[in-house]
């Protein structure tokens, strides 16, 4: 690899192409399309540790595409004295050092409302799931059980359950415009009460949870909401309480989630996401009363193409220095 | 359990379209008389001058009902409780008829469902026969004919089992399309190795769900999925101008002109194999089909053949033609989602359908009107 090719003294949007730092994984579905408009700086690629190679080829570098959870720390800005964009592929950008990128100046953007639908549709369907035991039946019916044991446990109605959703965001909102639908009344936590908002607000979590029979983790990790959902929250939820995450494992504390589900103190979960995917706890392996699913809320191509869009939007934008579509705010 | 509307886009031609027959109180009130070996026919009616017939307990205390099959222990339990109650699948297939015929006299309600209803056979074993109370709101398994002849007094479960066969419906959709129990398996399996594991899998937002009979179940379904941005478009034997949803006057059209087909109407004579090969091929590589009706809506021989070849995208099933047993061939699949007829199995709704059972009877054996009646 010659070093002309990986400096970046030429002017961006001219003849060259502009030069992101890349951390991988790149979706293979992104490559074609990225890689007539921008050029890669691709660490992995080299033999130098990931430092020397910054240290040789990415002083310039004015943005960073972060297309999967790669942590984007301190200890990496670092390294990128002319950083001033951080793309990320995802929703929640808790991977993301957002204290230190403000500190230098540095914006942040994430997928927008790409995922939106889909992860709402994947709550859902987890909560449908769990009341009415569909996987389980599922597993029931292949075993062939069926003729054999005759008809599988009884489930419980979704229509007039109070759901508690934590993060009243696009994704909060979708959930919850759906589960309405189903005849659910929804209740809410989120930093602030919204005035738009008709949904009744509760401003502590716990409380929250005491008047709900479904709690829905829809929120960003940050250090305020790690642990959201503790013990105390499990307990208030109650024995017949549902637990539905599609937000980040860590919002959860897992271990508690386990033993309340092992004592009966909560009634069932749906887990998209695990606080160290992608380990799963071993005792949930065995429960019938909780879905488990390995990260896979927006892995649909409508969302990976809206994605895209949002991508190259942001990076276009940046480029030609007109505002970023999505921006994370806080 | 069951699903399906009653009075859907196709009400079975015999069925009345006006109000059912007025019970015959005359020989209804010489039956209960004979049966708790009164006078008979020699009780004079009633004047107008006395006050009305108290509900007694002795009303149902004396009433003989078969239950068909142990469909639900709190119906069962207050089944013991209440009545004389004949536990039909106590006996061994091939005594059932002695059995039928040794209690032939008692017995003046059957309470039937979706697995063992009231057919010719049985109505015929039972010349008491009063009411058949149905678990249910199909009819299918009712030979309804027959209890038009004797005058036999029918009642389902309409309405309170409509939210949560329209929320499976949904929730079968989505299990279908983004492959959640398959996820849920991979998961149990221990095959989830690294962070970055994914598959695409069908958005289910926005789609176009074409729905087979728009009663209140298909409705209840209509009125979920748009909430999901969904595009509503339906059949039924006639167009229902109050919706906005587009019609199709041929199955087939509907089924090339959605994404998700879901059977959602009553099982007649006419909607046998309602979904076939045809349809099948119309619906295509990329449709889906959710049966939340009975399993012989669809032909299921066919249905197997398209998901294995290729030529059916996905299935998500309640029903089936020959419950209990599924097509084992579909066990390997990833693309269907198969469940043992739950469709309104939850604590809440079977115990409303018993309450609704119960309160017919009541309501039959102390001559009031029943709650939900079909004859």
């Amino acid at each position: 690899m010659s070093v002309e090719n990986h400096t970046a003294e030429t002017p961006a949007g001219e003849r060259e192409l502009p030069l992101v730092l890349l951390l991988p994984p790149l979706f293979p579905h992104f490559h074609v399309a990225l890689t007539h408009k921008f050029r890669f700086l691709k660490p992995w690629e080299s033999p130098l540790p990931r430092e020397e190679f910054l240290a040789a080829h990415a002083c310039a570098v004015r943005a960073l595409l972060c297309s999967g959870p790669t942590p984007v720390d301190a200890e990496l800005l670092a390294c990128l004295p002319r950083l001033e964009l951080v793309v990320a592929s995802s929703a929640g950008v808790n991977h993301i050092d957002v204290a230190a990128c403000r500190r230098r100046g540095i914006a942040i953007t994430n997928a927008g409302n790409a995922f939106t639908d889909d992860v709402a549709d994947y709550a859902v369907a987890l909560l449908i799931d769990v009341l009415h035991k569909i996987s389980a039946s599922d597993r029931y019916v292949r075993r062939g059980l069926w003729p054999i044991k005759g008809d599988h446990p009884l489930g419980r109605k979704l229509g007039g359950k109070r759901v508690g959703v934590i993060g009243l965001g696009s994704i909060g909102s979708a959930v919850a415009r759906r589960l309405e639908a189903f005849g659910c009344t929804i209740l809410y936590h989120s930093r602030r009460k919204k005035p738009s908002v008709s949904h009744q607000f509760f401003s502590n979590v716990t409380d929250l949870a005491a008047e709900s029979d479904v709690l829905v983790t829809t929120c960003t990790l940050t250090a305020e909401t790690h642990h959201i959902i503790d013990r105390e929250v499990m307990l208030a939820l109650g024995k017949d309480g549902i637990i539905i995450n599609v937000g980040r494992g860590a919002l959860v504390d897992e271990k508690e989630l386990v033993r309340c589900l092992m004592e009966g103190e909560i009634g069932g979960a749906g887990l998209d996401v695990f606080e160290n995917e992608p380990v799963v706890p071993q005792e949930l392996l065995h429960m019938d009363n909780v879905v488990l699913t390995h990260h896979q809320a927006v892995f649909t191509p409508e969302s990976f193409h809206g994605l895209l869009e949002v991508v190259m939007g942001n990076l276009e934008a940046f480029f030609s220095n007109r505002p970023l579509p999505t921006p994370v705010s806080e | 359990m069951w699903c399906g509307a009653s009075n859907s886009c196709f009400p079975n031609p015999e069925l009345p379209r006006l109000p059912p027959a007025p019970a015959r109180p005359n020989q209804a009130r010489r039956r209960r008389a004979r049966n708790r070996g009164q006078e008979g026919d020699q009780n004079p009616k009633p004047s107008s001058s006395l006050p009305p017939p108290q509900p007694s307990p002795l009303a149902m205390e004396s009433l003989g009902v078969l239950l068909t099959y142990p469909m639900d222990s709190y119906l069962e339990e207050e089944l013991g409780k209440r009545c004389k109650l004949f536990r039909l699948w106590e006996t061994p297939p091939e005594k059932r008829q002695e059995f039928l015929r040794v209690n032939a006299a008692s017995i003046r309600a059957v309470v039937g469902s979706t697995a063992v209803g009231a057919d010719a056979e049985t109505i015929d074993a039972l010349p008491a026969l009063e009411i058949v109370a149905s678990f249910s709101v199909g009819l299918d398994k009712v030979d309804l004919a027959k209890c038009r002849e004797r005058g036999i007094r029918v009642t389902n479960t309409p309405d309170v089992l409509t939210d949560d066969v329209a929320d499976l419906a949904i929730g079968l959709a989505i299990a279908t399309m983004r492959r959640i129990p398959e996820a849920d398996r991979y998961v149990r399996n221990g095959a989830w190795k690294s962070k970055g594991d994914y598959k695409l899998s069908s958005k289910f937002s926005g789609k176009t769900v074409g729905i087979i009979g728009l009663g209140r179940i298909g409705l209840a379904i209509a009125k979920r999925a748009e909430a999901f941005g969904c595009l509503i478009s339906y059949f039924s034997r006639s167009e229902k101008p109050q919706t906005n949803y587009k019609y199709y006057s041929s199955v087939i059209d509907l089924a090339s002109n959605c994404h998700v087909l879901i059977v959602a109407c009553a099982l007649t004579e006419e909607t046998r194999h309602i979904v076939d090969r045809e349809v099948i091929d119309a619906l295509g590589p990329n449709g889906v089909l959710v049966n939340i009706g009975r399993g012989p809506h669809v032909d299921e021989p066919e249905l197997v053949a398209a998901l294995l070849e290729g030529r059916l995208g996905g299935a998500g099933l309640d029903v089936f033609e020959h419950e209990p047993h599924v097509p084992e061939q579909l066990f390997g699949l990833e693309n269907v989602v198969l469940v043992p007829h739950v469709g309104s199995s939850t604590w809440e709704t079977c115990k409303a359908m018993a309450d609704l059972v119960l309160g017919n009877l009541e309501a039959h054996v102390t001559n009031k009107p029943l709650l939900t009646p079909v004859l």
